[in-house]
């Protein structure tokens, strides 16, 4: 089953002079996948990854999410399904740091309202225990070491069980033992859970390690 | 449920700046403070200096003024009926001051629905007589129980009892002025002689101070009877009707009614007194002005830290909305915090307002023109206070409006990526 597919991406930057950063884009998704973007810097990675999240909506092409067309849905409509069906784990952890680590993780489902707040805490609790970060639940997010913070968002990123979890560069700012970490979370995640996962890096071991590698360069994908 | 938890959200962000949060209370506070007791304090000093006049005048006053008639016998004279007749010399007619068929026209204006109370009222100029000395003045002969509940007849009386002008025979309650002159205490006796030649002994139950220096030093008091008794008149002489109406916003029409109704000279209180209004209007519309300038200067600074709040908050803002949120979602969390500081500052503004007026209302205030103030005087009309917090809203509302409309627009890929 196809979950994302993106078919003929073009994305200018207008300032200060029309650049293409990405060029006829396409390619798809599959339901269970772990898949890496890699390329050098520059490449137009981030940038695709921005507008695959719906949060970048100024580009050329079509990009198709759980068999919906993104263009033409309101702002409204574009948040909802981020909260519904993406996760996202960035490079710097982006926690709210006037709420715990459980608030943290419930804000996404609480907004939701699939489930009662009582549920949404249930499952937030169980998602940071299966990433072993369930005793600093009370804790507040900017008491966290980085590596503690990081899997506190990928926790995050879980508690709606999103269609597909997106990663900008998850591992870059950590160090190996807490990419380490993170990575074999990922990896959990995939074999265990068979969950979808896009995670841009320019981490060659971590990409390696994936199941399938999508290689940028100069706004084209070139494998 | 969704409002739940952006007002949880909002609180959160609130508390956890609570300082910077409490600045921006305090500014509205001080602000509602300022407003609520300015106009509690300039409002209590209006209606002091209104109720100077307008508590003693009748909304509208019924009598007889000396005048020439009106109907020469020269007009009802068939051979002159067509010219135009020059008549020289004229005086005033000797008409009665007295109002004709007063019993009548009381009992008519008791049963009218617009008129709140009447008073009747007798003035007779008279001498009163200090030794070898006549000092000229002016009793009024007046209902001592409409007096008080009408025109507050009981709020002006420094010495005495005011029911005893009632309760005792021959009595008198005497202007400030005069019984200075008089050298008169309560209980003594003082002889006084109409313009008539009438000369009554009147026992002195009270003492009369207007706040209008002037008037004390002429005017007296005695009762309807005693006054008539003093000028030999009838039970049912009066001279004048004092009217006082349930608004006194139609007082010029019913005083054009009943001048033509009763066939008498009625004024009402707007001629009577038109330089009120203006300056009353006038001294309301400053205190308000300076009330609401207040508030605004308030509502920059509720913008000025919303503003510096949402630079502040941009990952946080960012990070919302990556996860889910919309920009209605996150203008409503801003909205909330203004609103937030509005309400939480309007309402210690009250109280604190209040408080203050409490203050104010206990300074000692001494003047001889104002003998029943002894502290500044104090207006607590809940209208202030409503005005008070629901213009705290709306101006924190507005100071919130613009920075939150900011937040709700700010995009998430140029903050994330641009760390």
């Amino acid at each position: 089953m196809v979950v994302l597919q993106s078919k003929g991406i073009n994305k200018y930057f207008k300032d200060p002079v029309t650049v293409k950063v990405l060029d006829e884009v396409s390619f798809s998704v599959n339901q269970g996948e772990f898949v890496a973007v890699t390329g050098k810097s520059g490449c137009g990675k981030s940038t695709l990854l921005y507008i695959l999240s719906t949060m970048d909506t100024d580009y050329e092409g079509e990009l198709w999410i759980d068999g919906q067309l993104m263009r033409g849905k309101s702002e409204g409509e574009l948040a909802r399904i981020r909260n519904e069906k993406i996760g996202f784990v960035f490079q710097f952890h982006y926690l709210l740091n006037e709420f715990t680590v459980l608030k943290n993780v419930m804000l996404p489902g609480l907004k939701l309202q699939r489930v009662s707040a009582a549920e949404v805490e249930h499952h937030a609790m169980e998602r940071l225990k299966t990433l072993g970060i369930d005793s600093l639940a009370l804790k507040k997010a900017n008491q966290l070491s980085g590596g503690e913070k990081q899997r506190v968002a990928i926790a995050r990123a879980l508690i709606n069980d999103p269609l597909i979890i997106m990663g900008d560069e998850p591992t870059g700012n950590l160090d190996k033992k807490n990419s380490d970490i993170v990575f074999d979370i990922f990896k959990q995640l995939s074999e265990e859970f068979n969950q979808t996962l896009l995670i841009v890096t320019h981490d060659q071991t971590f990409a390696d390690n994936t199941n399938r590698i999508i290689e940028m360069q100069d706004g084209r994908v070139i494998s | 449920m969704n409002l739940k938890l952006i007002a949880e959200i909002a609180k959160s962000l609130l508390l956890a700046r609570w300082r910077q949060s409490l600045v921006a209370a305090i500014g509205v506070t001080f602000s509602i403070t300022m407003f609520i007791a300015l106009l509690g304090f300039m409002n209590g000093l209006n209606d002091l200096l209104d109720g100077l006049i307008l508590n003693r005048t009748p909304h509208v006053r019924l009598f007889n003024e000396v005048q020439p008639n009106p109907n020469q016998p020269i007009n009802l004279s068939e051979e002159f009926k067509n010219g135009h007749n020059f008549i020289q010399s004229i005086k005033s007619s000797g008409r009665r001051l007295e109002i004709y068929n007063s019993g009548a026209i009381m009992q008519a204006l008791k049963n009218d629905p617009r008129v709140l109370g009447i008073a009747p009222k007798i003035s007779s100029p008279v001498l009163y007589n200090a030794g070898t000395i006549d000092i000229t003045g002016v009793v009024s002969g007046i209902d001592v129980m409409a007096e008080s509940e009408l025109f507050f007849f009981k709020d002006y009386i420094r010495e005495g009892n005011p029911l005893d002008l009632k309760n005792v025979g021959n009595s008198i309650v005497l202007g400030k002025g005069v019984a200075e002159k008089l050298l008169a205490n309560l209980g003594d006796v003082i002889q006084v002689t109409t313009s008539k030649g009438e000369r009554l002994p009147l026992k002195v139950v009270g003492f009369f101070q207007s706040g209008i220096a002037d008037f004390d030093k002429v005017q007296s008091f005695a009762s309807i009877s005693t006054v008539q008794k003093l000028l030999g008149k009838p039970n049912d002489y009066v001279t004048d009707i004092q009217i006082k109406l349930k608004d006194l916003n139609i007082a010029p029409a019913v005083a054009k009614e009943y001048a033509q109704l009763f066939k008498a000279d009625a004024e009402d209180i707007q001629t009577a007194n038109s330089q009120f209004e203006t300056g009353s209007f006038v001294r309301t519309l400053i205190s308000y002005v300076v009330g609401i300038t207040l508030l605004i200067v308030a509502g920059f600074g509720i913008y000025n830290i919303l503003n510096m709040m949402i630079y502040e908050k941009m990952d946080t803002i960012a990070i919302l909305k990556a996860t889910g949120f919309s920009g209605s979602d996150v203008r409503k969390i801003f909205l909330g915090i203004a609103l937030t500081i509005g309400l939480i500052g309007g309402l210690l503004g009250l109280l604190f307002g209040l408080s203050l007026s409490l203050l104010i209302d206990q300074i000692p205030f001494n003047t001889a023109a104002l003998p029943t103030i002894k502290t500044y005087p104090v207006n607590y009309s809940p209208m202030f206070y409503i005005i008070g917090i629901v213009f705290s809203l709306i101006t924190t509302y507005f100071a919130g409006f613009f920075p939150a409309r900011k937040a709700s627009k700010i995009d998430p890929v140029i903050i994330i990526r641009g760390k």
